[in-house]
């Protein structure tokens, strides 16, 4: 009671401070910049916090917060709109919503899943927020429940999400996630600081990729080359078939796993260390394994897209646990608002144990903002999702260009090198591949996002364990089997064999005609002989630095056993069987009118400039080539596109203060921004 | 040595004569602060605070706009700013403890010379290590009855920051066992609240905002401070926490460990480079004397600001922020080791963690 004595109050005052005119106006202004920044691929909330951190400096702090939580809370929603319409995944909250939501913009439904995802969104940020006014006051012990060995079960939870999204062949499945995992061991590792598949002399690997690469790479890249090949727009015979009330009532009859969904988003984002990048595939898991009919989805089921954007949501809120109670930031994001608070005022709340005690307005006027402008920003979104969902009918020849540009600019922004956009082609062709011959993409990726939390969750774990044991065996036991832990094992369990079952029906990449031996087996060596060379590479690091050499030689081993078994397979097996899928002998890609290399050529080509000349002369020309050579437009339409796509970026860039990949004419000669 | 009679010479002329010397302007330009990590760190946020008050202060009101190149540990940044040559006084570069250790350790990603740079401002901060309460009952000020416990510390790794916290235990006979991988001291703090880690340390601010509260609630022992540097350069107890020895006196009263020799030289080499200078603002090289004059004057006037004090608690607490010739003064000391004590440093990371440098 004593705490409710206190709560309710506070509760009070929250609201008194948000309920003003000009915080709901800097409430409003934060969640349009919000939105602004957000439907760009990759940017998200880090580039626009960095935009209005000078401005926090001795600000009123609730009107600070309302504009930080403003423009936070809107991007898991408004990066759905470039993960339904052009199968970009906008942030790593999103990457599940590609799997159902792009189909059904393809079957000209982008109106209607567009706005089934942000009546999702927008329920689970309200149920989110409800959930932590309650559970912030008792918080505190809680989160403190989860130690190393529950958090590497979770990581496994995720990872055990594979089983669902393996395919037809499940041991492709379990391939791609390896190979996802092992590509995601490149670098540094961070226990030990050994090397892994990188090397000094070309430092860029040593940082290891970065998921909006690999994001963009494997979902982005394929889709875009594949659409361009067919010379079509996104939706079949560009026409717009469900409008935006269907979304709405599609909400309405699953609201039940919209509630399911949003509080594995609040629990999941409570725990601190996880981040939010396997909220949305334990989220679509479940839609996937609580749906009767599974023969949708991959194919355009809304319960995929309404499933992952519920938990996406509320997630941010269950974030806000970890960061304002402990101080300890959940996402890159939450760093900045961190650093932010700081500067708010007189500088006086200072975010972490005490917060609560002192600050307990405060804190819940963070979580209800965060609601509000949930609210405001879902309003908006439902508003234009109508108008915005007639891109889709577009001719794609148009529209591919554009989108090169974009990811290309989004992956440069995620370390500022040149190699960024080799890593981005490269990884691309990675996807195209697997795409091609159905290995199951989402298995890649969610590897590879897995990849880091099990290593470092296990060897801490294994640390920390074998301490105990040294104290005594209960001791040791009751560290690694806590009852979380055990709970956590058996929904693991359950959920593999579940998920193996239903995997067979549901095909992320539709339906693959089988074809002949050669092109399947040929990729098949390609990977293994990775897997071989990553195998030797962990095995010569030296055993005193065994916590960097564990992970990656048992997942290679894992790996290697799978491939081995297939290679079998296809060596038995006869030209047709279901391993040999391949896109290229039927259906929309053998059919394309264009080739793969041409098409991925004119991407090449546009990096290769960029080398030379940088980024932006590099895009001018490319605009002018592409719209004239392979669009065959007219002049005058190719020159005011080339213009709207150069300015757009300029504005962009110039608004957020960021830089372009400059080439070799940069070094030679100072040129001016943007040239620079 | 001629720099540093240089800077502080006109330092003192600059603040004298004001603006009337100052030819530099840098009406309607926009300099650029390029911080060699991302935008989450202490770094950005030390920036982020510093950037707005330099703007009001350089002549002609520029802009001032903090720029993220992070990579590599910050290696990545610090290489490209050592090709960088003056051009029009509008590029700043921001260093930290993890530019500098990197730098010490000659680190074969480490193509820069700080002693190249020239440095204009320097802020440091202390650091508190604390012990769970049953082991904390152990300390008498001494490390005398520890040496026989075995503690787990969560580490962001052996060749960062916590270099200093590690040898120092090191150094008292503590059989401390890090577990590495953890990203931010934040994480280490939560890890010793489950009861997973049993000793843990935190930059002062982190320990005011976070593990100020365990300790008042019992839940945590302070065990001592790194200390703060004196005019002398000699190591005294940390003015922020004048309750708590300093790393020198329990070293003093524990046996076998020693306040002199190379082992202890190496010790303070280091906490110079990592605490006390942390933080460094460089022009790059070749910079013109009247522009360092103007950023030296700048900073000068930003820290004589009436609420300074105030709005600076977070950012640089009750430690010093060196100008002009101290910062000179500071980044010397942080960028010097003797071959002995680097030698030592980089056998004890092998021998103890199989860290090797090169």
């Amino acid at each position: 009671m004593d705490l409710f004595a206190t709560a309710l109050p506070a509760l009070a005052d929250a609201w008194a401070l948000i309920l003003q005119p000009v915080v709901l106006g800097y409430l409003v202004l934060g969640v349009v910049m919000g939105l602004a920044v957000g439907i760009f691929p990759g940017l998200g909330g880090i580039a626009g916090l960095s935009l209005l951190l000078p401005f926090m400096f001795g600000m009123e702090p609730v009107y600070g917060l309302a504009l930080m939580i403003g423009m936070v809370a809107v991007v898991p929603t408004s990066d759905t709109f470039s993960s339904v319409l052009m199968g970009i995944p906008g942030s790593s909250a999103s990457q599940a919503t590609v799997l159902d939501g792009f189909p059904l913009a393809r079957k000209g439904q982008a109106a209607r899943a567009l706005s089934a995802a942000f009546t999702a969104s927008l329920f689970g940020g309200l149920v989110g927020a409800c959930f932590l006014t309650l559970f912030i006051v008792v918080a505190r012990p809680l989160v403190l429940a989860f130690g190393l060995p529950e958090m590497l079960m979770i990581s496994i939870l995720g990872l055990s999400m594979v089983a669902v999204l393996a395919g037809r062949v499940a041991l492709k499945g379990l391939a791609a996630a390896g190979l996802g995992m092992l590509i995601g061991t490149i670098g540094i590792a961070d226990a030990g600081g050994s090397l892994r598949m990188a090397s000094y002399d070309f430092p860029y690997l040593t940082d290891g990729l970065q998921l909006v690469i690999v994001g963009l790479g494997i979902f982005a890249v394929p889709e875009i080359v594949s659409l361009l090949r067919q010379d079509r727009s996104i939706a079949k015979d560009a026409t717009l078939g469900a409008g935006w009330m269907d979304g709405v009532r599609d909400w309405f009859a699953n609201k039940w796993l919209s509630v399911r969904c949003s509080l594995i988003g609040v629990i999941v984002g409570v725990i601190p260390g996880l981040g939010g990048s396997v909220v949305d595939w334990i989220a679509y898991g479940h839609a996937v394994q609580t749906t009767k009919d599974k023969s949708q989805f991959g194919k355009g089921e809304i319960r995929g897209v309404i499933g992952p954007e519920s938990s996406n949501n509320a997630k941010e809120g269950g974030g806000l646990v970890p960061t304002l109670l402990f101080g300890i930031p959940g996402s890159g994001s939450m760093a900045i608002f961190i650093g932010a608070i700081a500067l708010l005022g007189s500088g006086d709340i200072e975010v972490g144990p005490a917060m609560l005690r002192d600050n307990l307005d405060i804190t819940y006027s963070i979580v209800w903002l965060l609601a509000l402008a949930n609210v405001v920003g879902t309003l908006l979104c439902i508003a234009v999702s109508g108008g915005v969902a007639r891109m889709t009918t577009i001719r794609f020849t148009y529209l591919a260009p554009f989108l090169f540009m974009l990811i290309a600019f989004a992956a440069f922004q995620s370390g500022q090198n040149f190699e960024d956009l080799l890593a981005l082609f490269a990884i691309g062709l990675i996807g195209i591949f697997l795409r091609r011959f159905d290995w199951s993409r989402p298995a890649f990726l969610i590897g590879f996002v897995l990849s880091n939390p099990v290593e470092k969750f296990s060897n801490q774990a294994f640390q920390i364990a074998s301490f105990r044991f040294r104290n005594s065996f209960e001791d040791g036991m009751g560290y690694i089997f806590s009852p979380i832990v055990i709970v956590l094992l058996i929904i693991t369990v359950v959920s593999v064999v579940l998920g193996l079952r239903q995997a067979k029906s549901i095909m992320a990449e539709g339906e693959v005609q089988s074809g002949s031996k050669r092109a399947p087996v040929v990729f098949l060596l390609v990977i293994m002989a990775y897997v071989v060379i990553a195998l030797l590479n962990a095995n010569a690091i030296p055993d005193y630095n065994m916590t960097d050499k564990i992970v990656p030689l048992v997942i290679g081993g894992v790996t290697l056993t799978a491939l081995l078994i297939l290679l079998v397979q296809m060596i038995r097996r006869p030209e047709g069987d279901s391993v040999f899928a391949d896109k290229e002998m039927a259906g929309e890609d053998a059919d394309a009118p264009y080739g793969l290399w041409s098409t991925l050529a004119w991407f090449g080509g546009l990096i290769v400039a960029t080398y030379f000349v940088g980024f932006i002369l590099a895009l001018a020309g490319f605009l002018v080539t592409f719209l004239r050579v392979r669009a065959q437009a007219p002049w005058p339409k190719t020159l005011i596109l080339t213009v709207s796509g150069l300015a757009l970026m300029c504005v962009m860039a110039g608004a957020l203060n960021r830089d372009f990949p400059p080439g070799l004419l940069q070094h030679a000669v100072h040129l001016p921004w943007p040239l620079k | 040595m001629t720099i540093k009679n240089l800077a502080s010479t006109v330092a003192t002329l600059a603040l004298m004569t004001g603006p009337a010397l100052a030819e530099v302007d840098f009406s309607g330009k926009t300099i650029e602060w390029v911080i060699p990590f991302s935008e989450t760190g202490g770094s950005a946020k030390w920036a982020n605070f510093f950037a707005p008050l330099l703007a009001q202060e350089l002549p002609g009101k520029p802009t001032v706009v903090v720029k993220f190149m992070p990579g590599a540990g910050s290696t990545k940044g610090a290489n490209w700013f050592q090709e960088q040559e003056y051009e029009d006084g509008t590029l700043l570069f921001g260093s930290s403890g993890s530019t500098q250790f990197p730098y010490l350790l000659s680190d074969p990603r480490v193509r820069y010379e700080l002693k190249d740079w020239i440095p204009v401002m320097a802020t440091g901060t202390g650091g508190v290590a604390y012990l769970n309460p049953a082991d904390g009952e152990k300390f008498d000020g001494s490390a005398n009855a520890l040496q026989d416990v075995n503690l787990i510390f969560g580490s962001q790794g052996a060749t960062g920051l916590d270099l200093v916290p590690l040898l120092a235990w090191k150094l008292l006979g503590m059989n401390v066992e890090p577990v590495f991988g953890i990203k931010g001291r934040g994480d280490g703090r939560l890890m010793f609240e489950r009861g997973e880690a049993t000793i843990d340390y935190q930059t002062s601010s982190g320990y005011l905002s976070g593990a100020a509260d365990l300790v008042a609630a019992g839940t945590a022992v302070p065990m001592m401070t790194w200390g703060a540097l004196d005019e002398d350069g000699a190591i005294v107890r940390d003015p922020t926490f004048p309750d708590i020895p300093s790393f020198k006196e329990v070293c003093a009263a524990t046996e076998g460990c020693e306040t002199e020799g190379v082992a202890w030289d190496a010790w303070k080499a280091f906490f110079i480079a990592g605490y006390p200078s942390q933080k460094i603002a460089f022009l790059p090289q070749g910079t013109p004397q009247e522009v360092i004059d103007t950023y030296v004057a700048a900073f000068e006037a930003v820290r004589a600001r009436p609420d300074f004090a105030e709005i600076s608690s977070n950012e640089v607490g009750e430690y010093p922020m060196f100008v002009g010739e101290g910062a000179v003064k500071a980044t010397n000391e942080a960028t010097s080791v003797s071959p002995e004590a680097k030698a030592y440093v980089i056998d004890w990371l092998k021998d103890s963690y199989g860290v090797t440098i090169n």
